[in-house]
């Protein structure tokens, strides 16, 4: 099937087996290999990329569906220089082997769209005000994203850091 | 020029106390962390290769003899290169071993075994393929049943010493429980993967493996040719937690279709296949028996244990290894029986052999601290042994008491009886647990250059599986010879490079560090032979030498780089004396009373480990015990079909590790020490640790917030509802 996918700003012309995730089309075809696949089953998140904006498991779709889509992977994040959130994980050892990271920065990039657009999750109280920067809430959203290494403690901080300098 | 130091006795000369750069120990970030968060690390699967193509392993789905493949209908489909169905191993390599996996010897002994690899030109149509293979398998009975198993008691694994029954009839307090943990997954995020590419007869493998000295061995004899025609690359390995000690099917099945098709062969196992091709840490039953006296002084320890393995696998979880030291008592017992089972292959999990034995005793030494109406804390401090309790040995160091005293200090421990404390429909309460784990030194070499512009490189195939050995590595360097850690560059994961110990068993840090402080040292003293001064006299900082008051740039003293060797050795040290790790666990944790829920709301670890090399690095290998312990108390079990042996929740939705939420803060306390016996950089072992009877101190609490006292692991609600409803009726 012929689709264009537009990745990190630039048009990919590319002729797919149906078959093909858009994990794969990334990995394979397009050779960003920054998003990883760990379970290819949307079960640990490390290859959570930015669909038009949000965050979603590139594993869980087809690449064929995705014609014309808008697609950031980590290799868009911090291309010109690391951003404030990947120094962060750098900072604060949010990671050890860092096969899950990419996936990580991803899902907390989309997670801070999401805080910023007020959306609620399973631990914010209120669910009309402005859900506030907590440990807890950073830790609900990016449950979604495993990390066997255990690095949560450095990825709550890095997160809470770099959105609470932005805030 | 080569420095060879094997270790016979203490190393007290102390050298990198005595060094000027300040840098080693310090929070460095990872040297590997600027790649890591932009996605330009590379791990196995990630080379472009020309004209590579995918291979698909198949499983065997019933335990019986094999009986053919339909593999011309399969070799009949779209894009299908090549169906093999020889020359796979039945199950993973074992650890620090040369020698190749067994063959499967036209047997599937095992549902999930590696039988049949498809190839084909794009990974869709291999899928598609492996999918549709048909195994033809003569089914047969499988064993799976520990108990109705045949079972062997291997002759170095037992222990007698006094009349520990006589001690238990005799004592005023005694413990006879029984304990059972489940079978537990590595489940590294990256799953196992290779790429094999041959140049005539030469192999390059770019593999996700921990010990590339060993995995080149293994995977020579099993492909029939010799090491020195092998190269393993693994610059960047997505975690390994023992699961990627020795080489798997991948690798074997990459290799052989490879040379068959003259193409580079990429192989990655499906998560799936990563539960049920790699090892597995054994279910294990654990007797334990205490005996005291009135005062709390342990007169008797028993520690039987019944783990399980595939039929001629020489690895058996070895529960009771920390049970030979952790405390003192004149009688003892430890009976050790496998099981030899049609189930997934045992091997290395994390900490084998401590993870889950220390576990359960420190969670049996709970029990005894409440029969004995004693803190826990302080009935353990009763029984510190001040020497190795089986044969006399001295300690190289034990830090048991300080981690014990620092730990309870800093968590603010306060001994309550159970059911003390409530908040709404949550019981609330606190536990512990010591940490004890072996330590060992293996042999491991490295290559040192120093340029006369004051840059320097460390070469060496050790391996970083997100231990931090870029960093640590990088610091000692920079420590030695006086550079900032910016000038100094660390090659790993290549077995062209000088042979390491490989990633594995906590040596790894202490064994390679070694190393390339040996080779540093040799650099030194030919620096100081060139200043004619003793080395022991030389000041090296900031890329200058220093010496009576003079400040003279590396440029001046070097006229070309020079390149050093350092090669260290086992020697005597860890015969003489006892070598291990110490620490402490404290938890506290809420349980709800309606659901039989468990949220861990704190955790906190001291641990002495000899010199820290990195504080953050090693810090954040703690928390991955913690967590780890946390799992292991709370959710995770691989569960094995009881008719057929498979497993039943082999991916990671149903094979729960632990999530962000599922954490708490952690805090984490490294106890200054120096252990001179160790090596000659007085470190020790950090990465296994921290999960010695970290989950013990999440059960400990569990009773100490409402008195259900947890005997299996994990502590599901559906086992704690049990508990709370027996309290209740």
């Amino acid at each position: 099937m012929n689709i264009t996918l537009r990745v990190n700003g630039e048009s990919h012309d590319l002729d797919l087996d149906p078959r093909v995730s858009l994990l794969d089309a990334l990995r394979h075809h397009l050779h960003l290999t920054g998003t990883k696949k760990g379970c290819d089953h949307g079960q640990c998140g490390a290859c959570t990329v930015l669909l038009n904006g949000r965050r979603i498991n590139a594993c869980l779709t087809l690449a064929c569906m995705h014609d014309g889509d808008d697609i950031t992977t980590i290799e868009g994040i911090g291309a010109d220089g690391l951003t404030p959130l990947q120094q962060a994980f750098i900072e604060h050892d949010g990671f050890q082997c860092g096969y899950c990271t990419p996936g990580q920065i991803c899902s907390a990039v989309g997670m801070a769209e999401e805080l910023r657009q007020g959306w609620p999750s399973h631990v914010t109280d209120d669910l009309t005000a402005d859900p506030e920067l907590t440990r807890d809430e950073i830790a609900e959203r990016m449950s979604g994203n495993l990390c066997r290494c255990s690095c949560y403690p450095g990825i709550v901080n890095a997160i809470r850091q770099s959105l609470g300098e932005q805030a | 020029m080569k420095r060879h130091a094997k270790i016979d006795g203490p190393q007290t000369d102390r050298r990198l106390d005595g060094m000027a750069q300040g840098v080693l120990g310090q929070p460095l970030d990872r040297p590997d962390g600027p790649l890591k968060v932009t996605g330009r690390a590379t791990y196995a699967a990630e080379v472009r290769l020309d004209r590579m193509v995918h291979g698909v392993l198949v499983r065997a789905p019933r335990v019986g003899t094999l009986n053919g493949f339909d593999t011309e209908r399969v070799r009949g489909m779209a894009g299908v290169l090549a169906v093999l169905t020889e020359g796979l191993p039945r199950n993973s390599a074992q650890g620090a071993i040369a020698k190749s996996p067994p063959g499967n010897e036209g047997k599937a002994q095992y549902v999930g075994q590696p039988v049949a690899l498809v190839v084909a030109e794009t990974l869709e149509q291999a899928t598609h393929a492996a999918w549709t293979l048909e195994v033809g398998i003569m089914p047969s009975i499988p064993v799976i049943n520990p108990h109705a198993a045949p079972t062997e008691f291997p002759e170095k694994k037992q222990r007698d010493l006094g009349d520990l029954e006589a001690a238990m009839a005799e004592a005023a307090a005694t413990l006879d429980e029984t304990y059972h943990t489940p079978t537990l997954s590595s489940a590294p995020m990256e799953p196992h993967a290779s790429i094999a590419e041959w140049d005539g007869e030469r192999l390059t493998l770019h593999g996700a493996y921990q010990m590339l000295k060993f995995n080149r061995k293994q995977l020579a004899e099993a492909l029939g040719i010799d090491p020195s025609a092998v190269r393993v690359l693994a610059p960047y390995v997505g975690g390994g937690f023992g699961s990627k000690l020795g080489i798997s099917a991948e690798a074997v099945g990459a290799a052989l279709a490879a040379r068959m098709l003259g193409r580079p062969v990429s192989v990655v196992m499906h998560r799936r296949q990563v539960f049920e091709m790699t090892t597995r840490r054994s279910q294990t039953q654990q007797r334990i028996r205490l005996a005291a006296d009135v005062d709390g002084h342990l007169l008797g320890i028993g520690h039987d244990a019944l783990v399980s393995n595939l039929p001629g696998e020489t690895f058996s979880e070895p529960v009771q290894q920390g049970t030979d030291f952790n405390y003192a008592a004149p009688n003892r017992k430890v009976v050790h029986e496998v099981a030899r089972l049609n189930l997934i292959a045992c091997g290395s999990v994390r900490a084998p052999g401590e993870a889950v034995g220390v576990t359960m005793f420190e969670v049996a030494m709970d029990e005894m601290a409440h029969r004995l109406n004693l803190d826990p804390v302080e009935f353990r401090l009763r029984n510190i042994p001040d020497h190795d309790p089986l044969d006399g040995k001295p300690f190289s160091s034990n830090m048991l008491a300080q981690a014990l005293t620092e730990g309870a200090q800093r968590f603010g421990w306060r001994h309550q009886p159970p059911r003390s404390r409530r908040e709404g429909e949550w019981w609330i309460g606190t536990g512990m647990s010591a940490a004890v784990r072996v330590n060992m030194l293996t042999e491991s070499e490295a290559r040192v250059t120093l340029t006369p512009e004051g840059r320097a490189k460390v070469e060496t195939d050790m391996t970083d599986i997100g231990t931090g050995t870029y960093a640590i590595l990088t610091q000692i360097a920079a420590e030695m010879l006086g550079l900032p850690v910016a000038q100094v560059e660390t090659v790993l994961g290549d077995t062209d490079l000088p042979p390491a110990s490989g990633s594995g068993g906590s040596f790894g840090a202490a064994s390679s560090g070694s190393s390339v402080y040996l080779a540093c040292l040799e650099i030194r003293s030919q620096i100081a032979a060139r200043l004619g001064i003793a080395e022991e006299d030389l000041t090296l900082k900031d890329g200058h030498a220093i010496h009576a008051n003079r400040t003279i740039p590396l440029s001046q003293i070097l006229d070309a780089p020079i390149t050093t060797e350092g090669h260290v050795e086992p020697g005597d040290s860890g015969k003489i004396a006892r070598n291990a790790t110490y620490g402490a666990h404290f938890a506290e944790v809420a349980v709800n009373d309606v659901t039989g829920e468990t949220r861990v709301r704190r955790m906190l670890g001291t641990y002495a480990c000899g010199r820290v090399l990195n504080v953050k690095t090693a810090t954040s290998q703690c928390h991955g015990g913690l967590i780890w312990g946390i799992g292991m108390a709370l959710t995770e079990e691989l569960i094995h079909d009881p008719r057929d042996g498979h497993a039943v929740n082999r991916d990671l939705a149903e094979f729960h590790i632990p999530v962000n939420r599922d954490v708490p803060d952690l805090e984490v306390y490294l106890l200054p020490e120096r252990d001179d016996w160790a090596n000659p950089i007085q470190s020790k072992g950090i990465g296994e640790l921290s999960i010695c009877g970290a989950g013990a101190s999440v059960i400990n609490a569990i009773h100490a917030a409402c008195g259900v006292r947890i005997r299996d692991l994990p502590a599901t609600p559906d086992k704690v509802l049990a508990g709370l409803m027996q309290i209740e009726s």
